[in-house]
């Protein structure tokens, strides 16, 4: 429990003076303190000595509607809320992000098998800028180093813990293949996971119930689940986040790679494709006819996972 | 007595409650025996709900266990009430019809478990309302889940409410009045089938799990839920034939061994046609029944379980269809017990774990149920048991009065 300890928010003497002064405020303090109770109920944790104000916004919190539903107006209401309650709860200054995807932008991505050597860079990028559960060393990338004579991450080694390059064997990452027909989203049933205009799947962990359906749904095994309460080194959190994407997650819900939302809404590119030493990853927006990708998938032989599955995932695999 | 002084409906709860909850020292014993499980289950729970999941034995790749198994399977049970109302409500067979309200007494015990399995189940419990149409967000037709809360809950309230009426009636000195709940019995018999099927497809429409991903698993579930549940249903009958001064008919018994034969020949029949299919022409696809009943990479801790259940599933079977004429209590209760684990095996831990072994990325761990799980899904089966007592009780009472007034009428 290092960065989820519950510390006493940072109550100021105004506030509690105010609240006492009058009758009517009395009484107002006293039904956000009902709240607060329930709040703390429904929160699920052992609530302690939480201040008024945390429990307010943990309750406001808990009544919040998909964030598909809601306005720009309640988008940013419940990023402030957040912001805050992060303050409160662990003294950390977030920055959350509710950008909306661009216009006439499709994210798609390639991996060139012929160059990656299996240093796995990526996944610790991944696992820095994605704010995933140490604990259980959550990653949503992994690499499979497979023998030569075949083609198919199933029959890889999955594991592997020593030095790379190994002579004679090659190396193929796997993630959400931000697929556009995806299982995983016509599984769920509270709607708490969907496709983003400009492709990405992503998660509503305040919506998500963790029924675990769309897990079993995914034939590429691209999700995780948090079986217990996540937990990042607080001076390791990546403090810029995104609804969608990085920020941080709560036990009982569902996470999955989001092609770093929180950077490539920004323009930037996510964090897997910027740490690769030898080049192997390439992302773009497959409508802008000059990207690499769109270079990629006309230039090279391309091929997909699964493609009987007719998940049309944006993920493609090439050769040099 | 002859007459029931009491009328009204709150005569009706409390009178229920009292024949429900009085008993004798045998009877204390066994509620005090559910009611310590039923606390070792919610203490158990009180944990998970602190920790999360992780207290349990789940994982990412085995990604439902022990909960998911044994709702799949009192799915099941529930369903084959109808192997009862069928012929007793549209066929009008008399000895069934006295023993039918047992049956969804069975019924409804059995979907209350179910809820609770898929609650207890949850990350986030305290969530659930985010699935309430109108409140929440459904995602219906699109999510079978979906499909599935709906079929339960109907079901549910169709089976409660019925007996219920019916009862009430009963309670009165009066008979109920058919066409109030007829048209809600035919609403039953079709929902029982589609409870099981569209649990079925929960599993069968996920080309993501080849294992399950199978045409033959909707009709597979039907024909072991028709022979597992009545054999639930008999235990409870010779239970109340041990234990009480009601009489149960032994032509009863014959009717539902028959039922139970021809279901359980049936299941059998379709269980080796998939044996068949996954190992005559070895694929790919066929890695997990190869988990399942031989083990994969040195991992095997399903294969002493399925080769139990096929044991005692073709015992129980054997046992049923020859039974000899003139069979004891025991005799039934050995066919049935043996029967009902083997299917309850089978089709729970046999059928949802390797769904998830190997993994879509090749890779084989074992599932074991941590000692939390166990105690919650123990609770679970105790409170089962509870509301199935509990319900039973004020039923066969209220039954019994109700004959003892026809007959100082009539
Ligand atoms: S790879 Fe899996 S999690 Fe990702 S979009 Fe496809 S089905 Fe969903
Ligand atoms: S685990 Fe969450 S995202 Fe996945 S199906 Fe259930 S509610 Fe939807």
């Amino acid at each position: 429990m290092t960065v989820r300890e519950k510390k006493e928010g940072p109550m100021k003497t105004e506030d509690i003076l105010d609240t006492k002064s009058t009758r009517r405020d009395f009484m107002k303090s006293l039904s956000i303190t009902a709240a607060a109770g329930s709040a703390g109920l429904v929160t699920g944790g052992c609530v302690g000595k939480g201040s008024t104000e945390e429990m307010g916004l943990k309750w406001e919190e808990y009544f919040k509607k998909n964030y598909r539903l809601m306005t720009q107006q309640e988008k940013d209401d419940t990023v402030t809320r957040l912001e805050r309650l992060a303050k409160i709860q662990h003294d950390l200054d977030i920055q959350v992000s509710d950008q909306e995807p661009r216009e006439q932008v499709l994210f798609g991505y390639a991996f060139n098998i012929s160059r990656c050597k299996g240093y796995m860079d990526c996944v610790e990028a991944c696992v820095q800028e994605n704010n995933l559960d140490r604990n259980s060393k959550t990653q949503y990338i992994r690499i499979f180093e497979l023998n030569p004579g075949q083609l198919d991450p199933t029959s890889g080694d999955g594991k592997y813990h020593h030095e790379v390059p190994v002579e004679d064997k090659f190396y193929m990452g796997v993630q959400c293949f931000h697929c556009e027909n995806a299982p995983c989203i016509k599984a769920c049933p509270t709607k708490a996971t969907w496709r983003e205009p400009d492709g990405i799947v992503v998660v509503d962990y305040d919506w998500c119930i963790g029924c675990r359906y769309c897990m079993a749904a995914c034939p590429y095994w691209g999700r995780r689940f948090n079986w217990g309460q996540p937990e990042v080194p607080k001076e390791e959190i990546n403090l810029k986040q995104h609804y969608l994407g990085n920020r941080l997650r709560m036990k009982g819900v569902m996470e999955k790679c989001t092609f770093c939302i929180q950077r490539t809404r920004q323009g930037k590119l996510p964090a897997c494709a910027d740490a690769c030493p030898t080049g192997s990853r390439v992302f773009g927006n497959l409508l802008d006819p000059n990207s690499e990708i769109r270079f990629v998938l006309k230039n090279k032989k391309v091929f997909r996972f699964k493609e009987e599955l007719g998940t049309d995932p944006k993920f493609w695999y090439f050769m040099d | 007595m002859t007459t029931n002084p009491h009328t009204g409906f709150i005569a009706f709860v409390s009178d229920c409650a009292r024949w429900a909850l009085s008993g004798g020292t045998g009877f204390k014993i066994y509620l005090a025996a559910l009611f310590s499980l039923m606390g070792a289950g919610a203490f158990a729970y009180s944990q998970q709900f602190q920790t999360g999941l992780i207290a349990t034995g789940m994982s990412n790749i085995v990604s439902w266990g022990l909960y998911i198994s044994n709702f799949t399977f009192f799915v099941g049970v529930a369903a084959a009430a109808v192997m009862l109302i069928l012929p007793a409500y549209i066929l009008k067979d008399k000895d069934l019809h006295k023993v039918v309200i047992i049956g969804e007494g069975v019924a409804v015990g059995a979907l209350i478990m179910c809820l609770m399995f898929i609650t207890a189940d949850m990350g986030g419990p305290l969530k659930v309302w985010h699935m309430i149409p109108g409140i929440g967000l459904f995602n219906w037709p699109s999510s079978i889940l979906t499909w599935d809360m709906i079929v339960l809950n109907g079901y549910l309230a169709l089976n409660a409410i019925v007996p219920l009426y019916i009862l009430y009636c009963n309670y009165h000195n009066r008979p109920p009045v058919d066409w109030k709940y007829r048209p809600f019995v035919f609403l039953s018999i079709f929902w029982a089938v589609s409870i099981h099927m569209v649990t079925a497809f929960l599993y069968e429409g996920l080309p993501a799990r080849p294992f399950w991903n199978n045409p033959l698993l909707g009709p597979r579930f039907l024909a072991s839920a028709f022979a597992a549940g009545p054999a639930v249903i008999m235990l409870v009958l010779i239970a109340i034939k041990q234990n009480t001064d009601h009489v149960v008919d032994t032509k009863i018994f014959s009717k539902l061994q028959r039922i139970i034969v021809v279901s359980a020949v049936i299941n059998l029949v379709m269980l080796f046609s998939e044996v068949f299919k996954e190992f005559y022409a070895f694929t790919h696809h066929s890695l997990s029944a190869q988990y399942l009943f031989f083990g994969l990479d040195g991992h095997s801790s399903l294969v002493p379980w399925i080769w139990t259940a096929i044991s005692l599933n073709i015992l129980g079977t054997l046992l049923f269809a020859f039974a000899p004429s003139k069979w004891s209590p025991r005799y039934l209760m050995v066919a049935a017990i043996s029967l009902f684990s083997g299917i309850w095996i089978e089709k729970g831990f046999g059928l949802i774990i390797p769904g998830f072994v190997p993994s879509p990325m090749g890779e084989v761990v074992d599932y074991v149920p941590s000692s939390v799980e166990i105690l919650i899904t123990l609770g679970v089966l105790a409170t089962g048991a509870f509301v199935v007592t509990m319900l039973i009780r004020p039923a066969l009472a209220i039954d019994k009065q109700y004959k003892k007034y026809q007959e100082t009428v009539g």
